[in-house]
Parts: structure tokens; sequence; C-alpha cells
């Protein structure tokens, strides 16, 4: 516990030296509300508004929620092990008896709480600007909703960190990672609900971890229906398989290590 | 002369290794250390390696565009052997230099004693432990200081970077407030510590790295080029510490370092390492009497004379004005000095070691051409 709290806090003082780049990180994250434009204008300018299958108070929550559950289950930790690996300081995580994944974890979460108060202040400005899409999850729904951004954060987290491991072999994982971006940003819910995905496609998407990763959670916390079964079950499966591939990537990147850097 | 540098040392290399080759091997003494055998008086070695080696694939790229392409579509690697079947035993509490020209083998070497690099092929016992299993008990023991690498966090003050490694390595608050105040004293440190890392000098820098480093007290220290870069001032003080913490707390200390005067104040004994090879393990002053047969005899002269006048005596190293520098072979030695006095009009007369880092330096210089 002592690691943790010690971790965390000199991790989230580090950040702190950095809060106008995260500030910056969180601004560059409202795609989502660039697309609650432009699904708005699509559904305004159909033949039935509401065809997507949501009304345009639904699609307003949905893409705050999108944007509230990106801005807590972004994960970078391909290019700091690389950066590391590549600088020689990964050498020295290495020596210390405490796994370094759990640097990185300490690092995200520590980010996480300083973003934040920007994520908060751009709330704020989304219920100024469209006031009839203000509402207040139960405690329940909130509840549910936070757990869900906690598993998705960790599938995120985990898929990375397997890509990380390729650091062992390639000098530039992060590349390989930018393999994952399309289907995250496609599939994950972020560019549109999964409501309006063909049918095949979204029979495609929920076979991958993509849909929990955004749309799931932002559903949660939405309260809008939810229109696929099984989320929870699924996010706990793909952590099950995620966490042991991570371990053996790990085990086998390991012996491979040159410490090039250092 | 190659013949009479390597080739000398290589005929050392074969007694030394029987050295090594007499002590017990990494697998006879985990199995003494699994029996607890208390048995035997012998002082059993921190650090055991037998027939160590390490092979890297290493990529080659042509210069160029045609070279870019061809690497492009077909990747040509080839093998490098860092390090060939090196064997020697550290007992505990020594302070050991690696000796060697750049590429010869020694980071590599401390990458493997620390855990930090897999052998290719050999056996190796650090602290009785297998160091590439990483366990916590051997991490425990150990510290690797990279001289030109830093674990401190950098936009932070050094305190936040001892806080984190108190935790990871279970110091209670008040322990290490002790510790951190026992090492400042020991480095020089004080207000520095709440200045980010950032801001902080190299010299500075270095020491509070070395304090992290040292703060859970590991009883064997790696350090790889622990004063690179450092200024004169900064090297002694660094130099001071580790003789002091080698003194107080017993720790072994394995130390690489291309600066001669870290080698000639820190360490008794010296392994050179040359081309992945070990050729010599031992004293650092008999290194110094092998690889230099001469002894070097300045005179200072009441009136200048050239240097053939000196070609009975001696190798004329140097002429300047009325001072002269003269190799003079060791055996030689009394008799020459004798007939110099006798023969010459000398004022003063002083006999010296030639400095270990020429001899080192052309060692190098010749192996590396060789």
């Amino acid at each position: 516990m002592r690691i943790a709290r010690v971790l965390l806090s000199s991790q989230y003082a580090y950040m702190l030296e950095y809060r106008a780049e995260i500030a910056l990180w969180t601004l560059s994250g409202v795609v989502p509300f660039i697309m609650l434009a432009l699904w708005s204008q699509v559904d305004a300018s159909g033949a039935n508004p509401g065809e997507l299958g949501l009304n345009r108070l639904q699609l307003g929550r949905y893409f705050l929620s999108a944007f509230i559950v990106r801005q807590f289950t972004i994960a970078w930790v391909v290019w700091a092990f690389e950066e590391d690996a590549l600088q020689g300081r990964l050498s020295h995580a290495l020596l210390q008896p405490l796994h370094p994944l759990w640097r990185y974890l300490a690092a995200h979460l520590a980010e996480q709480a300083t973003r934040l108060p920007f994520v908060a202040v751009l709330v704020g400005l989304f219920f100024l600007l469209q006031p009839d899409t203000v509402w207040l999850p139960s405690l329940p729904q909130a509840l549910t909703a936070l757990v869900a951004i906690w598993m998705a954060f960790a599938i995120h987290f985990l898929l990375q960190s397997a890509f990380a491991t390729l650091c062992f072999w390639s000098e530039r994982a992060s590349a390989l990672e930018r393999l994952l971006y399309i289907p995250y940003l496609f599939l994950s819910g972020l560019v549109a609900p999964l409501e309006v995905f063909p049918p095949a496609v979204r029979a495609f998407a929920l076979w991958t971890p993509f849909p929990y990763m955004i749309a799931f959670p932002a559903q949660l916390l939405s309260g809008n229906p939810l229109t696929f079964s099984g989320g929870f079950a699924a996010m706990a499966l793909w952590i099950a398989l995620l966490l042991p591939l991570v371990a053996l990537l790990w085990k086998a990147g390991v012996r491979r290590y040159s410490a090039m850097g250092a | 002369m190659s013949e009479h540098g390597l080739g000398v040392l290589l005929d050392w290399g074969t007694g030394l290794t029987n050295r090594a080759e007499c002590l017990p091997c990494p697998r006879r003494l985990a199995a003494r250390i699994a029996s607890n055998d208390q048995a035997t008086s012998l002082p059993m070695p921190i650090v055991c390696a037998e027939r160590l080696s390490k092979t890297y694939r290493v990529s080659q790229k042509q210069p160029g565009l045609g070279g870019t392409l061809r690497h492009f579509f077909w990747r040509r690697s080839r093998l490098v052997e860092a390090v060939r079947e090196i064997s020697f035993s550290i007992e505990p509490g020594e302070m050991v230099g690696f000796l060697g020209a750049n590429g010869a083998g020694k980071t590599t070497t401390l990458k493997m004693l620390s855990g930090l690099v897999y052998p290719s092929g050999g056996n190796l016992l650090v602290a009785g432990h297998s160091p590439q299993r990483r366990q916590a008990s051997f991490l425990r023991n150990i510290t690797l200081v990279m001289g030109q690498k830093q674990q401190l966090i950098w936009d932070l003050p050094p305190l936040d970077s001892f806080r984190v490694n108190a935790a990871v390595y279970g110091l209670d608050e008040r322990e290490t407030k002790r510790r951190i105040n026992e090492l400042a004293e020991m480095l020089e440190l004080g207000e520095e510590l709440t200045r980010p890392v950032r801001k902080l000098s190299l010299g500075e820098r270095m020491k509070a790295e070395l304090l992290a480093a040292l703060l859970h007290r590991p009883s064997l220290l790696f350090l790889d080029e622990p004063t690179l870069g450092l200024d004169v001032n900064a090297q002694a003080r660094v130099r001071t510490f580790l003789a002091d913490y080698n003194r107080r707390h017993g720790a072994t200390v394995l130390l690489t370092s291309h600066y001669m005067a870290d080698i000639t104040a820190l360490c008794p004994r010296v392994l050179l390492i040359h081309q992945g090879g070990l050729f010599y393990d031992g004293s650092l002053e008999t290194l110094t009497q092998r690889l230099s047969p001469c002894r070097l005899v300045r005179l200072e002269l009441k009136t200048p004379l050239p240097a053939s006048a000196f070609s009975s005596y001696g190798q004329v190293e140097a002429i300047d004005g009325r001072e002269v520098k003269l190799l003079i072979a060791r055996d030689q030695l009394t008799g020459v000095v004798a007939r110099l006095l006798g023969n010459l009009e000398v004022l003063d007369l002083e006999v010296a070691d030639p400095p270990i880092e020429d001899v080192i330096g052309q060692l190098f210089q010749r192996g590396v051409v060789q």
C-alpha cells in the first residue's frame, strides 16, 4: 500500500509539472464532440429523424459520455516504455524489486487525476452550450459506469503493455501499436455509436475488445438503453486473456533485453 | 609491439585462468549454499563466473540510399561475441576494477553480473543467485550505477525519487530519513536535494544518483563509469565516498572507468578485458610492472646535454633543456643510476613507474591495432 501511495503521489507531482501539456491532450480528445455535430446533422437531414436508433438527446449524452470514457481510458504505455528502453531508463526499473509495469500504471492513474479538472471544465462547457442534455446518473448507474471505465482502462492498458513488450524484439514497437488505432477508432464507438453500424460489422466488432473500451461504458454512463448484453463478462474475459499474454511476452522479452541504451 | 603487449598478457591469462578454475564453480557453490555447508573455512565468493559468454546479433547497414533500400528489403545481421568465456571470482568486500578499451566487453559483463542481460553461455552465481532470474532477494542486495544514465525523476527534486526507492525497497520513513542524512553527509549534499534534478549540475546529479542507488544499502555495487564527465574535484569526492562506503559497509565494488585515477585510487585488483576475453586478473601493481619492464628516471642536470650522451644508459623518453627522462630496464636500474650519478653533473634524480594511464593506453592502442 505504501508503494502505491508513494508511487501515485510522486507521479502526480510529476504530472502537475506538465499540467499545460495535459490540458492540451484533454482538448485534443474532443473527437466525440466533432462526431456529435456531424451525426446530429445527418440525423436532422434524414427523412426520419431518430432513425439512427438514438434521439438527439441520447446522441448528445452518448458522445459526451464517450468523451469522458476516453479521457479516463487512454493508455500510452507503449510510447513511454519504448522511450525508456531506448534511453536506458528501463534498465534501472528492471533492477528494482518492483515490476516496471506498476510504475507505468501509477503514471497513468496520476495522469487521469491531473486530467480530471480539465475534463470537468469541458463537461461544464458542454452543458452550458446544450443545457437540455444535462443529466445526472443515479448512484448505481454512476458506480456501474465507473467500474466499466476502470475495466475499459485495464483492457487498453494491457493491450498497450502487450505491444510495449515488443520493444524487446523491435526498436519501434509503437509503430506496430499503430495497427490498433484504426480498428480502435471505428469499432470502439468513438466516431459513431455501434447502433449505426451494419449488423454484420456490429456483430464482428463485438468479438473484438474495442466496443468495450468506449461504447459499453459510454452507454452505461449516458443512461441510454444498452444495445448489447454481456458487456462485463466480455470485459472480464479480455482482461483474463490479456493478463497472461502480457506476462508471457514479458518473460520471453526480458531474456532478449540487451540494455542497448544503457 | 603487440607481441610483448597482449602476447605477454595472454601468457599470464593462462596462469590466472587456472586460478579461477580452482574455485568452486557456480553449481558447486549453489549446492554448498543449498546444503548450508559450513564445514569449509574458505570465504564464499560473492561473484563466481565460469566461462561466461554473451553474443549479440547486430544488424548491418551500408551507408547511402542503396544501402538503405537493401537494408529495407534484405536485412543482414551478424553475431558479435561481446564476452568470450571469461572466468573469475570475487570475494566479499573486494574492490575490483574492470579495464578495457571501448567495446571490450566490460559493460556487458557488468550487465550480466547485475542480471540485466542474459548470458549466452557459461555459469554465473552472484550473491548466491542466478542474476538473470532477478529475484527480489537478489535485487535488494545489488545496485547498478551507470554514469550517463539516470534513475532520478528529471522534473522533481531528488528527495521525491528517494521516497519512491525507499518504498520499493520497503524502508520505513524514519530509516529512510536516517540513511538519506548519512549518505548526504558522506556525499556532501544539502539543499541540492530539494531542487529539481534538471537544475542540478552534472556532479550534483551524479552524487544524487549514487545516493538513490545506495539508499537500500546494497552489499554489491556495479559501477559503470560513475565519474564520467565530472570535473577533477567531483571525481575525487565520488572516489572518497566509494572508498568510505566500502569501509563502512564491507560492500563489494565492481567498477569500470576510463579514468585510471578511479582504478588506482580504489581497486587493488583489476580484470583486464580485451575483445571480450579476460587477459589479466591480478593486482594493478603487478600489471604495471609486467606491462612496463622499465622504470622512468627523471634527471635534472647542471648543463644541458644532447640525446646521444644518454644512449649508453637507456632509452631517452624526453629531453627538455636540463631535464631528461630516461627509460631504464628494471634489472639494470641500480647500476645505471650509479653510473649516471658518477659520470654526469646531476642536480636532482627521481625514479618512478611510467604513468599507468600511458601504459594501459598504449596496450589498448596496440590491441586495437592488432
